[in-house]
């Protein structure tokens, strides 16, 4: 499960819109991706001007665990650099899995769709 | 044992009987109260299903197993009787008047047996006699059986139908929705509610939800941890959730029992709740002078 199926991209794409990062996740999320993914997205953010990271899950399926801790550390290693992290796009039958499994991902700002999440960004505070 | 051999040859006594005098028992029975209630248009159908009855019947008996509600010859007869039942019970009868009718069937089959034997008397009669008396009370068991089965389908539909009908999202206002929570919140309901709830978020693009309770009649720490499971769904999904209609006498009890719903905004009603939920997006309203005045 988390080895790189050949065929499918090892990288996940990072988006720059301004100074928010976009990250969309499709399908699965493999270990060595992930890491890759978490390498990407700070090395971009200490580099660039960057004040939010955006991470649109709507085209996933399944959030395991590994996938939630992956998206908390996302997240710390952001806020460490300044940046806020917002989850985008989380379908229904997902966020109900996730509640059922106790993982409820304190901490992560959330928000309905990719649009939204750049409104949160563009309001600051809170 | 001179017992068990009458006893194997009673039921193919009244296989045969049964065979033999096919037409007769079915023309009496179209008459009795069961038939005659359900097929209340032809005769000719009444007898046509006494018919199948007393067939199935009759293969019942030659496999001898009198006793046996699985028995293969019951299949028909529950088709045929059970829909009858069915009927019945839906006409309002209650499951002994049923199971009284179809007692009724009893009596006609056995006074034709009886005519059958020169002495009714001997031990063969008493034999065949019982035989057939065993034969028609596992019948009133498969029809009470089947009656009984078609009554749970019935509650098990309409308890789904509750669960679709009593959890409607209402929009309260752009990008507000509302959920009125109507009865006790079992585990079943509140998977509902959070589906349709989260379903709707999506829909109408909601960023606040708002859970009234004033319609659950008790909350204990079951009922409350749905709660925070919904809220916690509904977060994940980038809305925020408000609990409201928290009458006092479950606030004291949320309170004793030591839950925490501290993370969780409350309200104490709906309108205070959409107060809130409007005024975080900035949304004011103001009385008008001309409103009174323009009706």
């Amino acid at each position: 499960m988390n080895h790189p199926v050949p065929g499918q991209p090892v990288q996940v794409p990072v988006l720059a819109l301004g100074d928010v990062l976009l990250v969309s996740l499709q399908g699965e999320l493999h270990d060595g991706m992930a890491e890759q993914l978490q390498q990407d997205i700070t090395s971009r953010i200490s580099t660039s001007r960057v004040t939010g990271v955006v991470i649109d899950i709507s085209g996933v399926d399944i959030v395991d665990s590994f996938l939630g801790r992956v998206l908390a550390e996302i997240a710390s290693t952001a806020r460490l650099l300044a940046a806020r992290t917002v989850l985008a796009g989380m379908r229904p039958a997902v966020a109900i899995t996730l509640v059922e499994l106790g993982l409820t991902l304190p901490g992560l700002i959330t928000a309905l769709d990719v649009d939204r999440a750049m409104e949160v960004l563009s309001q600051g505070g809170s | 044992m001179p017992e068990q051999d009458a006893a194997e040859s009673a039921p193919q006594v009244v296989s045969s009987f049964l065979e033999r005098r096919r037409e007769q028992v079915a023309q009496r029975w179209a008459d009795a109260l069961l038939f005659r209630s359900v097929f209340t248009l032809s005769r000719d159908e009444a007898v046509e299903a006494c018919k199948a009855v007393v067939d199935a019947l009759s293969e019942v008996a030659v496999s001898g197993r009198l006793e046996d509600i699985d028995a293969p010859g019951f299949g028909t007869v529950r088709e045929q009787l059970g829909r009858m039942a069915a009927t019945r019970a839906r006409a309002g009868s209650t499951p002994s008047q049923i199971a009284d009718e179809v007692a009724g069937l009893r009596v006609p089959a056995m006074d034709l047996l009886r005519d059958e034997f020169t002495d009714p008397t001997s031990a063969q009669a008493q034999e065949s006699v019982l035989a057939l008396t065993v034969l028609l009370g596992t019948l009133r068991l498969v029809v009470m059986e089947t009656a009984l089965d078609a009554n749970s389908e019935l509650i098990e539909r309409q308890r789904q139908q509750l669960l679709e009908v009593a959890t409607p999202v209402i929009k309260l206002w752009e990008s507000t929705v509302a959920v009125p929570l109507i009865g006790t919140l079992d585990s079943a309901r509140s998977q509902v509610v959070m589906e349709s709830l989260l379903e709707a978020i999506v829909d109408q693009r909601a960023r606040y939800a708002i859970l009234d309770i004033t319609g659950v009649p008790t909350v204990d720490s079951l009922v409350a941890q749905h709660l925070m499971k919904t809220v916690a769904a509904a977060r994940l999904m980038g809305a925020e959730c408000i609990v409201s209609g928290i009458r006092p006498a479950i606030a004291q009890t949320i309170v004793q029992l030591g839950i925490d719903l501290g993370s969780v905004v409350t309200r104490a009603s709906l309108a205070d709740a959409l107060a809130y939920a409007l005024g975080r997006q900035g949304i004011e309203m103001t009385r008008s002078d001309t409103g009174a005045s323009a009706r």
